[in-house]
């Protein structure tokens, strides 16, 4: 099931900000931690953004909910990378027969997997506590998006949670027409395909009438757009951005300072 | 308070050889309410997406010229409001109220003056909640209500109304009718396309008929309208008020028993349910939104497991699988014996042309193609299908889409059928031809279970009914 509905409390500080600037924030946060393939530099950052958790209003037990998938690649990627990296530099720490694990592939393996948990939370915890229609709200006003794009985004998400119903409908429906895929590997790709073409026949049609019904109230009028809803871009919004800037090149600084520093050019 | 002329109008979509309306001459005044009618096909809709000024001059040729007040109906659009059939696919934001302002975002309208109009709307159409309320929590009626509130607080001098209730249980559509009766200002023009007639007739004071070929066949006041062609509307599928349609009832007593249900139920959707199913019987399953019937509809079915409770074929339905419940059963199996027609007819299409969609369901059985031609001709001319055979099943229209998605469940001849609302949004002729065909069905000796909300659909045809109550209540039976 899609969830688009923040899971924080509205009320903490920085779940409050505006939220082109938690957006931004988080892409100037993790901007900087593509640039190292060491392990320190992106454990610094994950130990600020779960500091920062509190400040947002995110429980850790409903984070966790909503990255599960993402520790489940994490672990996948360890795995594959300490059994079958080329690069086996470094000392054996375990050596059982064809798998030998070395501290280089070690070190490189927890880099990116810590890399991929650091880059991913702070997008994470933006969505978690943003409200969607708050967040078009503040790309047009603050970012000064296109209207058309940001509230036809807005609406087309709304359709979204409907498909997992619909693709239901269509299955029980096939099996009453005597479609069924049984056991076959074929047939069962076959079904999955001809299932999502009558999906996404439906949400074309459904699409087509809502952007119709949209236009009809004006959304396609040439008169400058009013704002009901007021999105302010403060001072505590720079701060919050200047903020993740500076945290990002402090963490990048330690590593330097550490002299584990390893720049992914050069 | 907007004036239209229509003149010599006509529309041709893009690429149809068809004018889907043409020769068109219409003059309505300033606070007049107008009921459009004609047979399905004769263009109404296009007639009001036309005034609504949302056909663009790319997709088709057009002919003749449509005034309102005085400008092009492209000009007017910021005069024109218009409500559509499907309330899911109107709806823009996530809250009630912002949806209402979205519109007067659109139109330029100072800031401090939308929060007041939208609570003004809401209040008109008599919306029950506070305007924070998710419109995804709202029912069918309620969000139509609210999509009137949205058009109705740009405050339009000409009102276009496409079916507002034809996908809205009944109780959904009173509340619209409600609304729509206490909404719209005096001065307001209105122009209402909607075949359920006598729910219409309230709301309007003229009644125009669109001729199929082109042009205008009637227009007048209601009770001469309907005095000099009440019959031939009727026979093209109008519902005109006062024409009653003889009933259908079995001619014997039911026959043995196919399906046993005890204690069937899906919580939370549907509560424990008893209920048994007989050859040569029509059972008609009642109930309001949420109590469960679509669900219960799909258990018969054999398409959803059962949640609690059970549901045992007998040996007459289910031949050498007597032993397993009826959603163990292998597709194909399940298809020879239970029929299910869903309430949406595009899901249940699989192939590229109406003949095929028919073939399907006998081939995958193992029928020779030889009597698989002879069932799909036989079928195809019944339900006047014939013309479409190598049509594509998503261009049909409405009706004809109903009717071939209850010819594909009848194709394998099933000995049970199971039809969730299969007139809902029908016009009179359609209506009547599923009758004709459910009973002819019924008096074969074979079983018929319909979920629905159509009160004249029961009258006509049920042998017996079942009333769900939502959850917690528990079943009532009659």
């Amino acid at each position: 099931m899609i969830t688009l509905e923040p899971i924080a409390r509205p009320d903490a500080p920085l779940a409050r900000r505006n939220p082109v600037a938690k957006l931004t924030a988080a892409m100037l946060f993790t901007f900087p931690l593509m640039a190292t393939l060491d392990p320190v530099t992106p454990a610094i950052a994950i130990a600020v953004e779960l500091a920062a958790l509190p400040l947002f209003g995110v429980h850790p037990r409903l984070l966790a909910r909503r990255v599960w998938p993402l520790l489940a690649a994490g672990g996948g990627i360890l795995v594959t990378l300490v059994l079958f990296a080329a690069d086996r530099s470094g000392r054996v720490l375990l050596d059982a027969g064809p798998i030998v694990v070395t501290s280089g592939v070690l070190l490189t393996a927890l880099g990116l997997v810590l890399r991929l948990f650091a880059v991913a939370l702070p997008g994470v915890i933006v969505f978690a506590t943003t409200d969607p229609t708050d967040l078009a709200d503040a790309l047009v006003q603050n970012a000064k998006a296109p209207a058309r794009f940001a509230i036809g985004a807005l609406a087309a998400f709304r359709l979204v949670p409907l498909l997992g119903q619909e693709w239901q409908m269509i299955s029980m429906a096939r099996r009453a027409r005597g479609v069924e895929a049984g056991h076959s590997p074929v047939a069962r790709v076959r079904l999955f395909v001809s299932t999502a073409f009558t999906l996404l026949v439906g949400a074309i049609r459904r699409g087509t009438r809502l952007a119709v019904a949209m236009d009809a109230r004006g959304f396609d009028s040439t008169v400058p757009r009013t704002f009901a809803r007021r999105q302010h871009f403060v001072a505590a919004d720079w701060l919050l951005v200047v903020g993740a800037t500076a945290t990002a090149g402090a963490a990048l600084a330690v590593s330097v300072a550490l002299g584990v520093f390893r720049p992914l050019v050069g | 308070m907007s004036g239209v002329r229509v003149r010599g109008f006509g529309w041709r979509h893009a690429g149809r050889r068809d004018w889907a309306v043409r020769g068109v001459d219409l003059r309505v005044e300033r606070g007049e309410r107008v009921l459009l009618l004609g047979a399905s096909g004769a263009g109404k809709s296009t007639l009001l997406a036309a005034l609504a000024g949302l056909l663009p001059e790319d997709s088709g040729e057009h002919a003749g010229s449509i005034e309102i007040d005085g400008r092009s109906a492209d000009e007017a659009r910021d005069r024109v409001g218009i409500v559509f059939q499907d309330p899911q696919s109107q709806l823009v934001m996530a809250r009630s109220g912002d949806d209402v302002a979205f519109g007067l975002e659109n139109r330029g309208v100072a800031a401090g003056q939308i929060w007041p109009r939208v609570d003004e709307a809401l209040d008109r159409v008599g919306f029950p909640y506070h305007r924070d309320r998710p419109t995804a929590a709202l029912s069918g009626g309620e969000q139509q209500r609210l999509a009137l509130a949205g058009v109705l607080a740009l405050r339009p001098g000409l009102l276009l109304l496409d079916e507002p209730t034809a996908n809205l249980d009944p109780a959904g559509a009173a509340l619209i009718r409600t609304a729509l009766a206490q909404a719209v200002d005096a001065d307001t023009t209105l122009i209402l396309v909607e075949h359920r007639v006598a729910e219409a007739l309230p709301l309007v004071d003229r009644v125009v008929v669109l001729e199929p070929g082109g042009g205008i066949r009637a227009d007048g006041p209601p009770d001469a309208v309907f005095a000099a062609h009440g019959d031939a509307l009727a026979a093209e599928g109008v519902w005109v008020p006062g024409r009653e349609i003889p009933p259908r009832r079995a001619t014997g007593p039911p026959g043995e028993v196919l399906l046993t249900a005890e204690r069937l139920g899906q919580p939370p959707r549907l509560a424990a349910t008893d209920l048994t199913v007989r050859a040569g019987e029509a059972l008609a399953v009642l109930g309001p939104n949420g109590a469960g019937k679509s669900t219960l509809a799909l258990l018969l079915g054999g398409l959803l497991r059962p949640g609690t409770g059970r549901l045992a074929a007998s040996p007459e339905l289910a031949g050498a699988d007597a032993r397993s419940a009826p959603h163990r059963w292998r597709a194909p199996a399940l298809t020879r014996r239970i029929g299910s027609v869903f309430q949406n007819p595009e899901h249940q299409f699989v192939t590229g042309t109406v003949f095929d969609e028919l073939a399907l369901g006998p081939r995958r059985t193992g029928t020779a193609e030889s009597a698989v031609r002879d069932r799909v001709t036989d079928l195809l001319s019944r339900l006047r299908l014939d013309r479409l055979a190598a049509a594509n099943p998503y261009t049909l229209s409405g009706g004809e889409a109903r009717r071939l998605s209850v010819a594909t469940a009848l194709a394998t001849a099933p000995r049970l059928l199971i039809c969730d609302e299969p007139t809902f949004g029908q016009d009179r002729r359609t209506w009547r031809e599923l009758v004709d065909l459910l009973a002819d069905r019924r008096d074969a000796g074979h079983g018929l279970v319909t979920v629905t909300h159509d009160a004249e659909f029961v009258a006509a045809l049920a042998d017996r009914t079942l009333a769900l109550e939502p959850l917690d209540a528990g079943p009532v039976r009659r």
